[in-house]
């Protein structure tokens, strides 16, 4: 696959569940015309064949958790002209950041019987966190057509075109109608960046999150008016403490409500 | 709560598995650093010395993610999206453990027509993951190439056959879940939504064709060469009276275990060993079993279909089939079965009055089993009167297969000393493919310190 011309793609995983980018191998319809404008230089996932760096763009999958993990991401930086950062391990430290909130070795007992045989860091962090990242896609999982915009516009040089404003907006391009409104479920939808394509709502539950904070949300408002649907504190708190715990917006709302 | 995990005892060997003997022979080893086609971090290690293999590691580096210890707290409605993110391969399977697991402790049956959507989801699953594997991850090893893509250079019909495949499973999902990795629409209970039949008919449409592929597909499978390779493992595999299973049955083996799911824990156990992050799954007193297609096949044949049964005798399978290198052709048939299964549930499908049946929480432990494209997923929580969980415990497949897959090397690498070592490592990555491991999922969670051999 050496074709010298072609821009070099990598992907690399860290904490995660492999979900985003395994989206790139959903793209089925995409996927052989993706193959054919990049050359796949590293997708373990994928392909046994490697090529060595510098990569032209390197898609980062996962959240930092382990000190080996920390100096790993800094070589990938250094071997990448373009970082991206894809889903919400990657971009907020994933549904993993809960144990922030915990004494991470506590944690780590409930679930293995040597914890001598561990290594790991207190924290579950977003690659942001560690070196500079050139661009978050967000999302529990991506969804696979921004990814594809976002491999389009790194091909034609141009800023990838995804939407930070809420789910709302995606409610209303839908047609769906509001869950909150009409049936006072709990959603949030008004706090969460669009780009799932309001999914929930429009099978009648209400938003959780899964692409993190919009742009400035008003996350307050939003506990107000779930306190007045009868949603108590402790919920609040699970409510805001899910995959992307760790944002700091749901981070400082979650902890505004915890006894 | 203490950790009921167990040490790891360093094994013994057996006299199949002889040291040491020729001193004079030339140390050699195969490291794959990063086990590619893998879903997660692995790295495989063997140890040669002159005729004998000196040690076989399957390392498993992924990191520890820990979900049994943050699932303490939270709200048993939230355990099907938080363990849907163990895996984003297999969402649907941890979802559907999750939910039965629950509506056993609350004292749920979810039937009719909830039932059947359920399945038929997993028949979605089923139908992605196999036609991932087989055409994506697999064929390339039997074949000779590094990947699919590459592979699609001289065989571009098989590849576009597996691709499309795979996107009528998705297709599936994402009608009932609302999307394909971590659907949003599966609740405890049932659903948040149900679709009219309506919305079905075009799966029908498409799945008409994806049962002619799956046909296809067997038949292709049985024209690839396989390795002369078996060994007396010990399956297991759900059981249902009336159906291949999927997510309901009890636990059988072919040698003899026959239980409920409840007692999962009575009879398997895990172990903590020093090289990996995945705990490794054991039969009590007895020690490693195999779980996935295969055991499934070998412990169910009767329940396939005619045609899938026809399907696998054709690509010269019996009932049952020991070489694990076959499970590509056993997966094939798998998917031929879930492509027919999931037609047959289009066409029955009344849409039901409600999406879900109510649950209300109380104070008590469940047990869910179901089988996961890889096998066996075992999910047990305990929880409160409020519904809150107290404590969780999650088995993945690949964590049960992790000791057989080590075990399938240390028999597999002897006979094929005299290959060259680049030869050699292909086969052994190929060996590993077999079980189509899940890294992610079977990590329950560690960076480990990796032993440096020499």
């Amino acid at each position: 696959m050496a074709h010298a011309s072609k821009p070099k793609l990598a992907v690399w995983k860290f904490a995660s569940c492999d979900g985003c980018q395994l989206s790139l191998l959903d793209c089925e319809d995409a996927l052989l015309a993706i193959a054919g404008a990049v050359d796949i230089a590293n997708f373990p996932e994928a392909s046994r064949a490697v090529v060595n760096g510098p990569y032209d763009l390197s898609l980062v999958e996962g959240s930092i958790t382990t000190p080996h993990d920390a100096e790993r991401i800094h070589k990938i930086r250094r071997a990448s002209k373009f970082l991206v950062a894809i889903g919400a391990c990657a971009t907020a430290g994933g549904i993993q950041a809960l144990r922030n909130f915990k004494d991470a070795k506590q944690f780590a007992a409930i679930v293995y019987a040597r914890l001598d045989y561990l290594e790991m860091l207190n924290k579950s962090t977003p690659i942001a966190d560690h070196v500079f990242v050139d661009f978050e896609l967000r999302g529990c999982p991506i969804n696979k057509m921004q990814l594809v915009e976002v491999l389009n516009a790194f091909l034609h040089g141009r800023k990838p075109n995804t939407p930070r404003y809420s789910v709302c907006v995606e409610c209303k391009l839908c047609g769906t109608v509001c869950v909150m409104v009409g049936k006072g479920v709990p959603c949030l939808g008004p706090v969460t960046q669009a780009g799932c394509g309001a999914i929930c709502p429009s099978y009648g539950r209400g938003c959780y999150a899964c692409f993190g904070p919009k742009e400035t949300p008003n996350t307050a408002s939003l506990s107000n008016r779930w306190a007045h649907l009868g949603v108590r504190p402790d919920d609040l708190v699970r409510a805001f403490r899910g995959f992307n715990a760790y944002a700091e917006p749901f981070r400082k709302e979650s902890e505004t409500h915890e006894k | 709560m203490k950790n009921s995990r167990l040490e790891h005892k360093p094994r013994v060997r057996t006299e199949s598995r002889p040291q040491g003997q020729s001193a004079a022979g030339s140390a050699k080893s195969i490291k794959v650093n990063y086990l590619a086609r893998v879903e997660g971090e692995g790295a495989l290690f063997v140890k040669i010395k002159g005729h004998t293999v000196m040690d076989v590691k399957l390392k498993i580096f992924e990191p520890p993610r820990f979900f049994e210890a943050f699932l303490r707290g939270r709200k048993f409605t939230e355990a099907p999206d938080i363990t849907a993110r163990i895996c984003g391969i297999c969402p649907v399977a941890h979802q559907m453990s999750s939910c039965h697991a629950l509506e056993d402790g609350c004292g749920v049956k979810v039937d009719g027509p909830l039932r059947a959507l359920r399945r038929l989801l997993y028949c979605g699953e089923w139908i992605e993951s196999h036609a991932l594997h087989i055409y994506l991850l697999h064929a390339p090893d039997f074949l000779g190439y590094d990947d699919a893509i590459q592979m699609a250079k001289d065989h571009a019909n098989v590849v576009q056959r597996g691709l499309k495949l795979k996107k009528i499973g998705n297709d599936i999902v994402a009608l009932l879940g609302g999307r394909e990795i971590h659907p949003i629409n599966v609740r405890v209970g049932g659903f948040y939504r149900v679709p009219t039949r309506r919305e079905l008919a075009p799966l029908a449409e498409t799945l008409k064709w994806a049962l002619d592929a799956a046909l296809e597909t067997v038949r292709w499978a049985a024209t690839l060469s396989f390795p002369e390779f078996e060994r007396d493992y010990e399956f297991v595999a759900l059981r249902h009276p009336d159906e291949y299973p999927f997510n309901e049955g009890r636990l059988v083996s072919s040698r003899g275990l026959d239980l409920v799911v409840s007692d999962y824990e009575k009879y398997f156990v895990e172990e903590h060993v020093p090289h990996s992050t995945a705990l490794q799954s054991v039969i009590k007193d007895r020690g490693a079993y195999f779980v996935g297609p295969l055991a499934r096949y070998n412990l169910n044949f009767d329940k396939l279909s005619p045609v899938a049964q026809q399907a696998a005798r054709k690509a010269g399978l019996g009932p049952v089939c020991r070489n694990p290198f076959q499970s590509l052709i056993v997966r094939s048939v798998e998917l031929l079965q879930a492509c027919e299964e999931a037609l047959r549930i289009i066409a029955a499908y009344q849409m039901p009055d409600t999406p879900a049946v109510p649950v209300t929480p109380q104070a008590a432990t469940g047990y869910g089993c179901t089988e996961a494209p890889r096998g066996v997923l075992y999910h047990r929580y305990r929880l409160d009167g409020q519904g809150v969980i107290l404590d969780a415990k999650i088995v993945p497949p690949t964590a049960q297969n992790q000791k057989t897959i080590e075990d399938d090397l240390w028999n597999f690498v002897p006979p094929r000393l005299h290959l060259a070592t680049d030869k050699l490592q292909w086969q052994c990555e190929q060996a590993v493919h077999n079980y189509d491991p899940c890294i992610s999922c079977s990590t329950h969670f560690l960076k480990l310190h990796l032993e440096r051999e020499p």
